[in-house]
């Protein structure tokens, strides 16, 4: 190589430096650039062998002092490094990871979403003299270097169903996915299909992709991570972060500044430290298995060891999950432990043959392994301050219902229903035969007699769909619980007196008799979830359980415990999901409850865990359950990937529910946004809303922001959500229980909740 | 015929439109710190959804509601003598003067200029085809209207009727109305030039355009 070329990678290797270390002053960035200054002066006066020489010690310094500033690097560095446009791209990594790859679904800008690139690749293996080529799917989030049309890796809805469409491609072909996760986020439009609903319906697939998944975390930012990050093995990269938000976002919000202003320098690295976002942040909570070690400073395209790392990395992950479900595996799933053991796996994983394909019993297998992977994820990261005896008798009560739900359903149920089937089918056989025989004598019979005359109310069931009862709908104000707003003595403007010429509504009236609707717009204006509890289940049926688990603080986010605290002395809840059982017309069903007046509803360790037992006991009681979302501001921030992880954690719970057959249903109230959207509320088939409430993924702050779009002002409202096929209808709040009721019994069916 | 040149110089004389601003009910009028010769802002934001500076609040049981300035402008007069009193509806508490923009002048000279066909009845409209054709081609000023021409086609509950057009001779200048979108009964659907007149108007438009001094 010239002189020339070496000088100039020199310097971009400053400038790399530079870039990471960003404004922060370093003695040891300050040294290569005075020595490398130096050097560039002295140069034209050098012989061409002094020059080589010191080159090559210069080179050599570069390198020594690499390895001391990776030493220094913080959070925020790391996130700096992942946002390089010389970081590696999934680009790279095909080309040096695999052995053959051809890109599917086009190329570059030619493409349905240029930010998701997949590929059908092949990983060849010579064992024993002999080849062996296994085929993977590789789906990913692509940034290239500075490509402006791949939107930094913010991959948009269609992008997203892209990367689930071929993941079922690879789930016929029984091939493993690898998924490979460089993006800040989804990127933030409610177009069909939708930023939220298409990362709900991503996980709601892969929560039964009956396929390996490896997934490997470069850059991993919230909901856009997730809707390719649910996997059997989850690897990170050691200079990546996997967080619940940028740290820009978490510092605008800390520091309450307004729109278009940026967050002040310390509160972002502040902030990036507090999230623990880092490969070994992860690792310690157990949200990533591995971390792959990259060269100093992170990896860049001319890394070739680090990809050689990589390929021993993403094979053996491969094998492990393999071997996990697989039938013969005794030596090499030993072979793989004592690599483990011994750190030996880097170098020699392509000796040991495995075979990527699944039977159908290893397919069954590796969905128990995944449930059970997530369902122990971000266990310690709540208070449960239940004595052992209670956890014990809590246990054994859950296992009870198990074993009743067992012999009950799976095995009387199923019998009882073969049975019952059959003498359905000869009776109806027995009737037509029985009928035709007898048609003289009827006919005569009829000739004979008048037509009785039906009795009025037989009548009405009979020829009207639905009927309504004195006590449905309005009950003429007598509303059982009365919201404290109508104690006030005053008048209130509906937001539609604009437009709709609404006169002003006297509080008394509004929110003790109208229940809160305007009633010359029908504008819903916020109530609080206690009126739902009294107004919509039958009276004194309302059965909490697991009310002991509580919110608390398990990054130690600085200031956090506090706001919890004010939160739960405020609303008098530990947590801002309230599970119960209860009863709508004697229908037993379960309910998880998020409520907005806790740190605006959203959903943290405690109230994921909560969430995801309220579905198990569904399932196991084989209630219907739903989901009465009061509002939720998405993740909570401040507990990092232990909020993120309920998203990939609840669906698999909510997926399993259905999967057995259960009714889920999911009522949204005020104003529902971001990860619980995108995931387990979003995944739900039957899902409604009370009107004038909001749904969307992001806020219009938000869009805004990220997109530079101005977004009309009724972008979230329910009807546009309900036009763009979001949620499946809009009800008024005066009549939710005879709507829920008619929609447990005709999505339920006679049955109920049991297919 | 209207003397263009002489409506331009009255507008160039009081380049502004005065707007008083009235209670919308009753109730206890205060005013925030704001004094005559303050500049105000409109509504703004792409779907005018930010509202305008506060010119008053009023307050009627415990309701409390801001009076905001729809357009832009500076405070000429303010009604503080009414500050914490109880008004009726429609008293005037200020007097806005809102300076005009290059477009409210072009559109106010067309106005008076142009020959207005009204809407017959509230309705959307559309051109007929041809003439549809003819407007996407090369603009709606290629198309040269003659009384008792069929030139729209008003749309209403799945009606739709023809619409002849009545009125002088000439060439469509500007157009009112928007395709899906209803027109009232009596609004003007587009303006129609007169062949002789139509460099004048041309000519005025680009004066305006190049001479007139935005205030705000």
């Amino acid at each position: 190589m010239d002189i020339e070329k070496k000088l100039q990678l020199l310097s971009e290797r400053l400038r790399y430096i530079q870039d990471i270390f960003g404004h922060r002053k370093n003695e040891h960035i300050e040294l290569l650039k005075a020595k490398l200054d130096e050097f560039l002066k002295r140069e034209p006066n050098l012989s061409h062998p002094d020059k080589v020489r010191e080159l090559a010690s210069l080179e050599d310094l570069f390198t020594f002092q690499e390895n001391r500033l990776e030493r220094d690097l913080t959070p925020m560095d790391k996130v700096r490094i992942v946002r390089h446009p010389q970081r590696i791209c999934l680009k790279d990594i095909l080309e040096n990871v695999y052995d053959n790859y051809t890109e599917i679904g086009g190329q570059d800008e030619y493409s349905i979403d240029p930010s998701m690139l997949i590929a059908r690749a092949y990983i060849t293996r010579r064992v024993r003299g002999r080849v062996h080529h296994q085929p993977v799917m590789v789906i990913g989030q692509e940034k290239g270097h500075g490509q402006e049309f791949r939107n930094g890796g913010s991959v948009k809805p269609w992008g997203n169903a892209k990367a689930l469409h071929y993941m079922k491609v690879a789930e016929t072909e029984n091939i493993p996915i690898h998924t490979y996760i460089f993006t800040p986020g989804s990127y933030p439009i409610e177009d069909y299909p939708g930023a939220a609903q298409q990362i709900a319906r991503n996980l709601y697939e892969m929560a039964a992709l009956k396929v390996p998944v490896i997934a490997i975390f470069s850059e991993g930012g919230s909901g856009g991570a997730e809707a390719i990050g649910m996997a059997d093995k989850r690897l990170m990269l050691s200079h990546g972060y996997y967080s619940v938000i940028s740290p820009e976002g978490a510092a605008a919000i800390e520091s309450g500044i307004r729109q278009g202003q940026r967050a002040p320098v310390e509160f972002i690295e502040n902030a990036a430290r507090n999230l623990k976002i880092t490969a070994e942040d992860n690792k310690r909570q157990g949200y990533i298995d591995r971390i792959v070690p990259e060269p100093p400073l992170g990896a860049r395209p001319e890394h070739y060891d680090f990809f050689k790392l990589l390929r021993q990395e993403v094979i053996s992950a491969t094998d492990e999950v393999v071997l996990k479900v697989r039938g013969i595996k005794l030596f090499r799933a030993w072979a793989l432990r004592r690599r483990k053991r011994m750190q030996t796996m880097r170098t020699d994983a392509e000796s040991l043959f495995v075979r990527w394909s699944l039977s159908a019993n290893a397919r069954e297998d590796l969905l128990v392994r995944r449930y059970q992977r997530f369902a122990h994820m971000s266990r310690k990261a709540f208070l449960d301050p239940r004595s052992t005896w209670k956890r014990a008798h809590s246990s054994a009560y859950d296992l009870l219902w198990s074993v009743y739900s067992f012999f009950r359903y799976d095995m009387f149920r199923k019998h009882s229903k073969k049975v019952r089937h059959t003498v359905e089918e000869v009776g109806a056989e027995v009737q037509y035969v029985w009928d035709k025989v007898l048609s003289p004598v009827k006919k005569v019979r009829n000739m004979l007699s008048k037509p009785k005359a039906l009795p009025p109310e037989k009548e009405q069931q009979l020829t009207q769909l639905s009927y309504w009862e004195e006590e449905n709908g309005a009950q003429d104000g007598a509303w059982k619980y009365v919201s404290p707003k109508a104690r006030e003595d005053r008048a209130i403007t509906c937001p539609n007196a604009a437009t709709h010429g609404c006169l002003d509504l006297w509080a008394p009236d509004l929110y003790g008799d109208f229940a809160g609707v305007c009633s010359y717009c029908g504008h819903h204006f916020r109530m609080e979830y206690h009126w739902y509890l009294y107004n919509v289940f039958d009276a004194n049926s309302i059965y909490e359980f697991n009310d002991e688990i509580e919110s608390q603080n398990p990054l130690d986010y600085e200031g956090f415990s506090q706001k919890l605290e004010q939160a739960k002395k405020k609303t008098g809840l530990k947590s801002a999901c309230k599970t119960f059982e209860a009863r709508i017309d004697g229908i037993q069903l379960v309910v998880a409850m998020l409520a907005a007046d806790f740190r605006g509803g959203s959903v943290g360790a405690a109230e994921g865990e909560k969430f995801f037992r309220a579905a198990e006991r569904a399932r196991k009681k084989h209630f219907p359950f739903l989901a009465y979302v009061h509002g939720t501001a998405g993740i909570r921030i401040q507990e990092g990937v232990n909020g993120v992880i309920q998203m990939p954690r609840c669906t698999l719970a909510v997926r399993r529910y259905i999967d057995a057959g259960g009714l889920y249903l999911v009522l949204y109230d005020t104003n529902s946004y971001a990860g619980p959207v995108a995931s387990f509320l979003g995944c739900s088939p039957y899902q409604f809303s009370i009107r004038s409430a909001n749904i969307g993924f992001a806020g219009p702050g938000v869009i805004k922001e990220t997109t530079g779009m101005d977004i009309p002002p009724d972008y979230h409202k329910a009807y546009s959500a309900l036009s763009r096929g979001h949620i499946q209808g809009i009800w008024d709040r005066r009549e939710v229980r005879g709507n829920l009721q008619q929609a447990l019994l005709t999505m339920g069916g006679r049955n109920l909740y049991y297919r | 015929m209207l003397d263009i040149t002489k409506l331009l110089e009255e507008l160039k004389a009081s380049p502004y439109e005065e707007q008083a601003i009235y209670t919308p009910h009753t109730g206890v009028v205060t005013f925030p710190e704001l004094k005559p010769g303050d500049s105000v802002a409109g509504v703004s934001g792409t779907y005018k959804e930010k509202p305008g500076t506060t010119l008053a609040y009023i307050e009627r049981e415990r309701n409390k509601k801001s009076i905001n300035a729809q357009e832009s402008g500076e405070i000429v007069a303010l009604n503080t003598e009414l500050e914490g009193q109880f008004v009726e509806a429609g008293q005037q508490i200020a007097t806005l003067r809102h300076y005009l923009s290059k477009d409210e002048v072009i559109s106010i000279i067309l106005k008076q200029t142009l020959y207005l066909f009204p809407a017959p009845e509230r309705a959307k409209y559309y051109f007929t085809p041809d003439i549809d054709q003819k407007v996407k081609a090369s603009g709606a000023s290629a198309v040269t209207v003659r009384p008792g021409m069929e030139l729209l086609i008003m749309s209403r509950m799945k009606r739709e009727s023809p619409v002849f057009y009545e009125g002088p001779e000439g060439v469509i200048y500007a157009v009112y109305f928007q395709p899906n979108e209803n027109v009232d009964v009596g609004e003007p659907l587009f303006g129609v030039c007169p062949p002789d007149q139509l460099s004048q108007i041309e000519d005025v438009v680009v004066r305006v355009q190049t001479e007139w001094m935005e205030r705000q």
